[in-house]
Formats: structure tokens, sequence, C-alpha cells
């Protein structure tokens, strides 16, 4: 699409911890369709076999959803989901891959791979998000994609159920914005969505 | 964040000089592991490392470790292992002898979940159970049967989650932090080194398991060693893949039917 050349974003990563849940729930629910954008979701989560995030998800938004499996293409107007016990990389711009190495911040999937993944394959044109949190993951990885030329967006700790994760990340580095938990699709809207000017 | 023309580099010394060929393994990961080895070993810069691996032929078994993922647990995803009981073993049952095949098994801990699993069934006195890793070293601590203590309350839950009856802890031994499993799972184990790269079918089974090694490999080196798997398993055989992985897309897919419980489990139906 042409107005493609009007909004660098298209690859928009969330990465969040406790209390980050239901941030995205709002969020999805008011994602439009058509987006043209890839959204991918790393949450800390317990190995929960069922996929009851992935039903979660799926039932708050019109956008496709999936759990993540081993080199699954990359595809616009879809939501996906790091799947349990498995850390979430960027293989090239067409596919992803699984890893299942040491955890990171105690975490697999730890939201640090992924960011720092996605960072380095698609540089400028990613907007990384981090939600509430009581963990250290995701600040480093939010910081190389801020190095990396992307657009870099923590929820504001005064909102967030848990600040911890929010606030390291806004410690490390100087983050584009800070943005309360109910205007996040908004922001990402404005972000991903050409503006007739 | 190491190159791509780095990580050439590296993987061409490692081939041309040793033999062991990464080439088709996934590059995504691949790099995280070299970036991890930088750390651990602390190098200063990817030159240091590529001298180190150019000049000392010693250091390439733990290369070769740690470039590799090994870890792995008891019983991971119980509900497999549920599966197995229920639906694979009265099938193995049936046949006189049992060969199992654990591809790419690192340290061991799913050989071992798989032997109880056996010796529950009564099945184990005529199985056998042949673990292959690439790794010389990793593969040594399955013949000693030592396990962290630490990972037993998991591993415990995890075999209980699996349809396990007994008492966890009465198949080890406590030894200060280790869990030393009983010799008689040993006795029915024949572990050896093996490439699924570059080395080639040598039995056949009715039961291979590889699971989460599929996941570090391109698709044509995924198709590659399928098709070494499919080669090397008796017809109504099974294969059992990681919770994330599918044959689905692979050369062999049409001869192989997934089993109705959406575990991923795979029989050769002709």
């Amino acid at each position: 699409m042409a107005q493609n050349a009007i909004t660098p974003y298209q690859y928009v990563v969330l990465g969040g911890s406790a209390g980050s849940l239901e941030v995205i729930l709002n969020l999805v629910e008011r994602l439009p369709e058509h987006l043209n954008a890839v959204i991918i979701i790393v949450i800390h989560r317990k190995n929960d076999k069922d996929s009851i995030l992935q039903e979660l998800i799926a039932n708050r938004t019109r956008l496709s959803v999936r759990e993540v499996e081993d080199k699954d293409p990359i595809q616009f107007n879809t939501i996906y989901l790091a799947p349990p016990d498995y850390h979430l990389l960027i293989e090239n711009k067409e596919l992803f891959s699984l890893d299942s190495s040491e955890k990171i911040h105690y975490s697999r999937p730890s939201i640090d791979v992924t960011f720092e993944s996605v960072a380095e394959v698609f540089g400028k044109s990613v907007i990384g998000v981090l939600l509430s949190g009581a963990n250290a993951d995701g600040a480093a990885g939010l910081a190389q994609i801020k190095r990396s030329g992307g657009y870099t967006i923590a929820q504001n700790p005064a909102t967030a159920e848990v600040a911890y994760m929010p606030q390291q990340a806004i410690n490390l580095t100087e983050v584009n914005d800070i943005v309360n938990a109910d205007e996040l699709a908004d922001v990402l809207k404005q972000l991903l969505i050409p503006h007739i000017s | 964040m190491i190159r791509e023309e780095e990580l050439d580099l590296l993987l061409n010394e490692l081939y041309q000089r040793y033999g062991y060929d990464f080439t088709n393994y996934a590059r995504a990961s691949l790099k995280r592991r070299v970036n991890r080895l930088l750390t651990i070993d602390r190098f200063t810069s990817f030159a240091e490392l590529f001298y180190r691996v150019k000049h000392d032929p010693d250091y390439l078994t733990h290369l070769v470790e740690e470039l590799t993922v090994n870890v792995t647990e008891m019983f991971r995803d119980p509900a497999l292992f549920k599966a197995i009981r229920e639906q694979v073993l009265p099938v193995l049952a049936t046949h006189p002898f049992i060969r199992i095949w654990h591809a790419g098994c690192s340290t061991g801990e799913e050989v071992y979940s798989m032997a109880i699993l056996l010796e529950e069934a009564n099945l184990l006195h005529k199985s056998l159970l042949y673990a292959t890793d690439l790794n010389p070293s990793v593969i040594e601590n399955i013949k000693k049967g030592l396990f962290p203590l630490s990972q037993m309350k998991q591993y415990s839950e995890n075999y209980i989650l699996s349809g396990g009856k007994k008492e966890f802890s009465s198949y080890y031994m406590t030894r200060y932090e280790w869990a030393k499993f009983d010799d008689r799972f040993k006795s029915k184990m024949i572990v050896a080194t093996h490439n699924l790269v570059s080395d080639r079918s040598f039995n056949e089974f009715q039961l291979i398991f590889c699971r989460n090694v599929l996941i570090y490999f391109d698709k044509e080196l995924q198709d590659k060693v399928l098709t070494l798997f499919d080669n090397s398993l008796e017809r109504l055989g099974f294969i059992v893949l990681g919770s994330k992985e599918n044959l689905r897309f692979s050369g062999i897919a049409d001869s192989y039917a997934q089993m109705e419980n959406k575990e991923k489990i795979w029989r050769k139906m002709r």
C-alpha cells in the first residue's frame, strides 16, 4: 500500500509480566482489523499447555491470534504470542523461530530475548512497549530497540499494577513515550495508521 | 551481537577443521549461543574466540557443548507422557522386543522418564533405549544416572501429572545434592554419540523421540533429519516431537498420521 510510506512502523512488540494481561486485553479489543502491522506479545506465564491465553485474547479482538510454532511465517494483521517455555526469536524477515535455551531473568519466554531479536531484524520499523511487571526483564531489550532506531513506549508506572518493570526501562533508557494504560490503543493507532495531512 | 560474516567464518572453521557442520542450524538461535559463549568465556571480541578455535583443539568439546542447547527435564509436557502411557505403550507391548531411539537426548532426563514408564507397564525387561547426542560429554551423564536433587520436586509433579501412581522418590537414592537413579534403568540403555547432521541410520525402531532439537535447524535440515527418522522407523512405528514442532509441512508428511489427542505424536502409516 502506498500509504505505508507515511508511517515507518510495522512491527509492534509488547512485553509484560504481573498486571499486564488486563492492559493487553483492553488494547487488542480496540485495535482495528486492518492495522498493516504485526503484533508480537511476550507475557511471562506459567507453562499452561491449554493455550488459555490465546483464547482470552482471541475473544477480545478481530485480528487473528496465533501462538507461534517453530518456523511459522510472519504475517501482517496478526497477533502472535510467545509460547510457554520457549524463547521467541525472529529467524529472518519472513520467519519466526523458537529456542528452549536457559531462562533469562528467571523467564522463558523472556521479553529481552524477543525485543533484541526484533530490534536486530526489523530495526527502525519497530515499536516496543513494556508494560506492568515485577521483573527486570524487557528493560535491556527496550534499550536495544531504541538503539536500533525503533520507537519505545513504557507504561506509566503510576498506572501499572506493578510499577517495577516499566520503571526499570525508564531508568535505563530515554523512552520515546510514557503512556497511561487506557491511552495505549490510541497512541499505537496514531503511530501505525497513516493520517491524512 | 556478532555479525553474519563472523558467524559464517566460525561455522566454516568448525566444519573445515573439525567436521562439525552447523551451517544449516537456525541462525537466530545460533547467534545467541555464540554471544553467550563470548560472555561466559570472557572473550573481549569475536576475533579472540576465533583465534582460540583455530589454535586450541581442546576447546572444541566445550564449544560444541555451549553452541548446542542442553536444556531438558523429566516428563517435560506431562500430558504427552500420559498419551504415551495410554496410547503408545499398549501398541509397543504387542512386540516381542521394543527398540526406542532418543535422538539428541542431551543429558538423558527423557530417556530415564521413558524407562520408568516402560517399567510401570511391565515392558522394560524386553526394551532397549538408544540414547544419542552429538556432545560426548553430556551423554556421559546418562551412564551415571545422576540428576540434580533440586529438580526432583518439579519432576515428581510432572511424573504425577503424567499418570504416575508411585512415590517418585522410590526410583532414586539421594547422594548429597544428587539423585542417583537405579542401575536397572541404565542396564537397558545404549548410549552413543550420533550427529543428526552427518551420521546415518543405524537401526530400526518402533518409537523415536526427537523433542526440541528440530527447532534449532532450518527447514532443509529438518527435512533431511525427518527422512533419516523415516528410514529408521518400522511401519506403524511412532515419532514424537517437541510441543511446538510439526512434521506437517515436511517431505515425509504423507506417510504419517498425527494421533487424535493433539499431542505431537505421529504414526507411520506406510
